[in-house]
């Protein structure tokens, strides 16, 4: 892999950024026809809307309940792993979680290392500070493979890709791998990656993976993929880390399948992936492959913050589906860059402000028009739009001193406050309410022909010259 | 969504207009007080009624929506059913006043009460008063358009559609992604405008590729969205016509039913 | 004081609520159960495995090596990797002897060998535990007789599975079979040949391991 930077996006400038988009024609095109692709594969699983609802209750049962077990279960996750003979590391922020997986590396001498797709890797910017540290990580997941070799950052947590076009990669294959001619045969450019890839697991030495269910009962690490490139980034070299967050944790082996196949209809509307990879333990005696040594990194980041507070508790009932995504009209006209965070769409503008604090993610709560299609398709009812509701208040406030949010009051401004106050005087009053609306309509010549953001591709508002009140005691 | 019966045939009413219909689609909400009392049903307007609270509920101004909405508790005292020609403030009334007063002890026992009485206007003709609409017009091909919390909190796509489909001389035309947000959201317009210009655009777009004649809603939010957007390509483009009319569906029933007698 | 002792000395410090209601996965299991006979299930994960681009050939649980030599014919395949240790693995061993397919024996640790079972192995033979009607899939639970990279590198991978060992979902797999009792290394649920979509939503076949998924079930001789 060349040195070249890798293109982070700053979380601020969300409005300049999806602005840009809006106006690619060729960008809304492509985001439309994936999301739609998307959503009638997932619809085309879940005919019976009884059995989709039936089960998503059973999903949010398991989540809820292991999340309030939450302490207890990863106490006993970690001392299953650790007599199944897995490491257990924990780390606080993403520093310390790319220090824990850079000492494994350097206690092996690993140089090379081969990545399943994570999420979480992602989001603590491990290729960062793995390249700071010498290391190379490939990304061997198609998709994340792609988003290397073109400097990017991943615009979708299942389909990393999906702002790609067959063209776009076509021409970074032909540029970038050595003779390979271009060619927009999907066939034939998932052979070069693979013939690529296939030479970097045979020389890795570590290998990364995520974790999509860390069962607590067993000391179990579960991993669902498709492409195999997950399997073989945890078997074929000598020592294998997991990292996931401290929230994956569930407590019996036997909440998997209901979870397991809410996840994988939701996101890629397949009714289970190729590969469900149960690891337990590293290579035994005896075993002729399979990693020797086997690591799990448990990563708060920030998650401890919803998980103190019953109502935002429930962000971390995710299962990282991206059902949300695929079914937000946001989503479709913006992309997953515009956000500028690891998770987009709007499962990331609730997880974000508590990775990130309010005052990186301000505009995020407020990016949703609060349509529902999230809250409708969560395979674990996660209620999105009302804890965006939530997430407004806390960013809108008055800073106050003992705010339990980081960033708490990051979008206050006294004018905004100001306006909703006088707003909730004269709509709080009826007799104000009356003068006030009675002065709108008769003065209503004197409506502004400009209006904040809303003229800009609508007429303006102008209140009618006769209220409903004035025209039932004409009718009368 | 479970359709509701009320106990019998109401003779009385309240009228909620919600404060989007008392000032820029006044119209809309005296067709919709015309259709009740045709069918003889008799509409109580509480004059102190304002706004429901959820355009600062959902900006995160939640003591101001608070100081608005326990305003509207105290409005409608005899065990009528409330009829709400739209369903995001039906919506917010019906779902979200109870928890919204959820440390108030006094106010959450109304809001819980008057929850159960909260009527979304087409769910009410359809569900309450059996109503059969006897079209007297010509044909016409008209598109439906759902507000969001219309169609996911009161189930108002089924019952507008249930009485369009009554009509014997209009063809109700399918749109493309027809559950999409038309991107009005509120504060959402003001907040993220060119989020919801592209949102609104497309949604302007699938409607006016069905070729009806006009979109009809139960929603007055997003007509003003959707008809303002619509007005203003037509603007932009120098059309004298409008492109794309529309209305409330109580106008537009009213109209097709021999008006209000 | 550690990381993970303030990680969980913050998750503790909320106060405790009452644990939301715990999850009763075999009540909505039992309640979409179906009434359905071994064959039903078998013709079940038949029918879903093919539509998900795997071969299935249904065959006579004593003539399986015949089959299986038939198809490597048909595919030109030249070489056969096999786990020796099995009886599975000596059977095909002993059927394929002289039919011109070589059988190559994982007989050695990963390391002493890893570039020959990258490049040259062209296609592998192993056995499935169990198999699950629902959506299709074989379980494969490796061991230190039959590697997990038997089912991963060769592009061709032969899997046997008996007709008698499919249960409905996975969840009546892991419960039948009791699971939770005891994991092994590395347990497998496999349902289609590697694939991916990540190339503008594109399906494409052989993304990393197995380009072809072969499946005889065996079954009894009618």
């Amino acid at each position: 892999m060349s040195r070249q930077p890798l293109h982070y996006i700053p979380t601020t400038g969300f409005r300049e950024r999806s602005k840009a988009v809006v106006e690619d024609d060729f960008l809304q095109k492509s985001f439309r026809g994936a999301m739609d692709f998307l959503m009638a594969k997932r619809a085309a699983q879940f005919p019976d809307g009884n059995e989709f609802e039936s089960l998503r209750r059973l999903g949010e049962q398991i989540r809820r309940n292991s999340l309030d077990k939450l302490p207890a279960l990863l106490t006993q996750l970690e001392a299953n792993l650790v007599r199944n003979g897995i490491q257990v590391h924990w780390a606080e922020t993403p520093e310390e979680a790319n220090r824990i997986i850079l000492a494994i590396c350097e206690k092996h001498g690993a140089k090379r290392m081969v990545k399943g797709k994570s999420m979480v890797s992602e989001e603590i910017e491990f290729n960062h500070a793995a390249e700071a540290a010498g290391v190379e990580a490939i990304e061997t997941d198609m998709g994340e493979y792609i988003l290397q070799l073109a400097g990017e950052k991943p615009s979708h947590i299942i389909m990393p890709a999906i702002h790609k076009t067959k063209a776009q990669i076509a021409r970074l294959f032909e540029e970038k791998i050595p003779g390979v001619a271009y060619t927009e045969d999907v066939d034939a450019l998932i052979q070069i990656g693979r013939r690529v890839l296939r030479q970097k697991f045979l020389e890795a030495d570590i290998g990364l993976s995520g974790v999509n269910f860390a069962v607590a009962e067993t000391g179990t690490l579960c991993l669902v993929e498709n492409e195999g490139n997950g399997r073989l980034s945890t078997t074929v070299p000598k020592v294998h880390v997991a990292i996931t967050g401290i929230e994956k944790v569930i407590e019996k082996l036997e909440h998997v399948p209901p979870l397991l196949s809410l996840l994988t209809r939701s996101a890629t509307g397949q009714n289970i992936t190729t590969y469900f990879n149960i690891i337990s333990r590293p290579r035994q005696p005896g075993e002729k492959d399979g990693p020797e040594e086997v690591h799990l990194v448990l990563l708060d980041n920030g998650r401890t913050q919803p998980f103190a507070d019953e109502e935002l508790r429930q962000t971390l009932q995710c299962i990282r589906c991206g059902a949300c995504m695929n079914h937000c009209p946001v989503y479709t006209h913006i992309g997953g860059h515009a956000y500028g965070t690891t998770y987009p769409g709007p499962i990331g503008e609730i997880i974000s402000p508590h990775l990130l604090g309010l005052e990186a993610t301000a505009a995020l709560p407020s990016a949703s028009s609060l349509c529902g299609a999230c809250g409708d398709v969560c395979p674990v009812n996660i209620p999105i739009p009302d804890l965006l509701v939530r997430l407004r208040t806390e960013v809108y406030s008055e800073p106050c001193p003992d705010a339990r949010l980081k960033g708490q009051g990051a979008g206050y401004s006294p004018w905004m406050t100001a306006i909703w106050r006088a707003w909730a005087a004269i709509y709080g009053h009826p007799a104000l309410y009356r003068v006030y609306s009675w002065l709108a309509s008769r003065l209503n010549w004197l409506t502004p022909a400009r209006q904040a953001g809303w003229t800009s591709v609508r007429t303006p508002l102008t209140p009618a010259p006769r209220r409903l009140r004035d025209l039932l005691k004409e009718k009368r | 969504m479970e359709p509701r019966q009320a106990p019998g045939r109401p003779t009385d009413v309240y009228f909620f207009a919600t404060c989007v219909i008392d000032q820029f689609y006044p119209e809309a909400g005296l067709d919709a007080i015309r259709l009740l009392e045709r069918e003889g049903v008799t509409v109580h307007f509480p004059a102190d009624q304002t706004c429901c609270g959820q355009p600062a509920y959902t900006s995160g101004f939640h003591a101001e929506a608070r100081q608005v909405a326990r305003r509207q508790l105290d409005l409608f005292p005899e065990p009528w059913p409330v009829v709400v020609p739209s369903g995001s403030c039906a919506g917010m009334m019906k779902h979200h006043y109870p928890s919204f007063f959820a440390g108030e002890p006094e106010a959450r026992k109304q809001a819980e009460a008057l929850s159960g009485r909260i009527y979304e206007f087409t769910e009410f003709l359809v569900h309450v008063l059996g109503y059969e609409p006897k079209d007297a017009s010509g044909p016409t091909k008209v598109v439906l358009h759902t507000s969001c919390s219309a169609r996911r909190e009161m189930g108002a796509h089924v019952t507008g559609r249930a009485l369009l489909d009554k009509l014997d001389g209009v063809t109700v035309a399918q749109q493309d992604h027809e559950a999409e947000c038309c991107g009005f959201g509120g504060t959402f317009a003001l907040r993220h405008p060119e989020i919801s210009a592209a949102m609104v655009r497309d949604k302007v777009a699938a409607l006016k590729a069905t070729g009806a004649e006009k979109v009809v809603s139960a929603d007055c939010g997003c007509l003003m969205n959707i008809l303002g957007h619509a007005a203003w390509q037509d603007r932009q483009e120098g059309r004298r016509q409008l492109s794309l009319p529309g209305e409330h569906i109580a106008s537009f029933l009213l109209k097709r039913t021999g008006g209000s007698r | 004081m550690s990381a993970r002792d303030r990680i969980l000395q913050r998750l503790t410090a909320v106060q405790a609520k009452e644990p939301s209601p715990a999850p009763e996965p075999e009540h909505w299991y039992a309640s979409r159960a179906r009434n359905e006979s071994a064959d039903g299930r078998a013709r079940r994960f038949a029918a879903m495995m093919e539509g998900a681009r795997a071969e299935v050939h249904r065959v006579d649980r004593h003539n399986w090596v015949e089959k299986l030599r038939e198809i490597l014919a048909a595919k030109s395949i030249g070489n056969l990797l096999i786990a020796p240790d099995t009886a599975h693995g000596s059977a095909a061993r002993d059927g394929l002897a002289n039919s011109g397919i070589a059988c190559l024996a994982y007989d050695r640790p990963i390391e002493a060998w890893k570039p020959e079972l990258f490049h040259h192995v062209q296609a592998s033979l192993t056995a499935a535990r169990s198999a699950i009607a629902e959506t299709g899939t074989l379980v494969l639970w490796p061991d230190a007789h039959e590697p997990r990279l038997m089912s991963l590198v060769p592009p061709v991978h032969f899997v046997l599975v008996d007709a008698a060992h499919i249960h409905a979902t996975f969840f009546d797999a892991l419960r039948a079979e009791n699971w939770a009792a005891g994991m092994p290394t590395n347990a497998l649920l496999i349902s289609s040949p590697s694939k991916t979509a990540d190339i503008q939503q594109t399906l494409a076949y052989g993304a990393h391991g197995p380009k072809e998924l072969v499946v005889l079930l065996l079954e009894d001789a009618p």
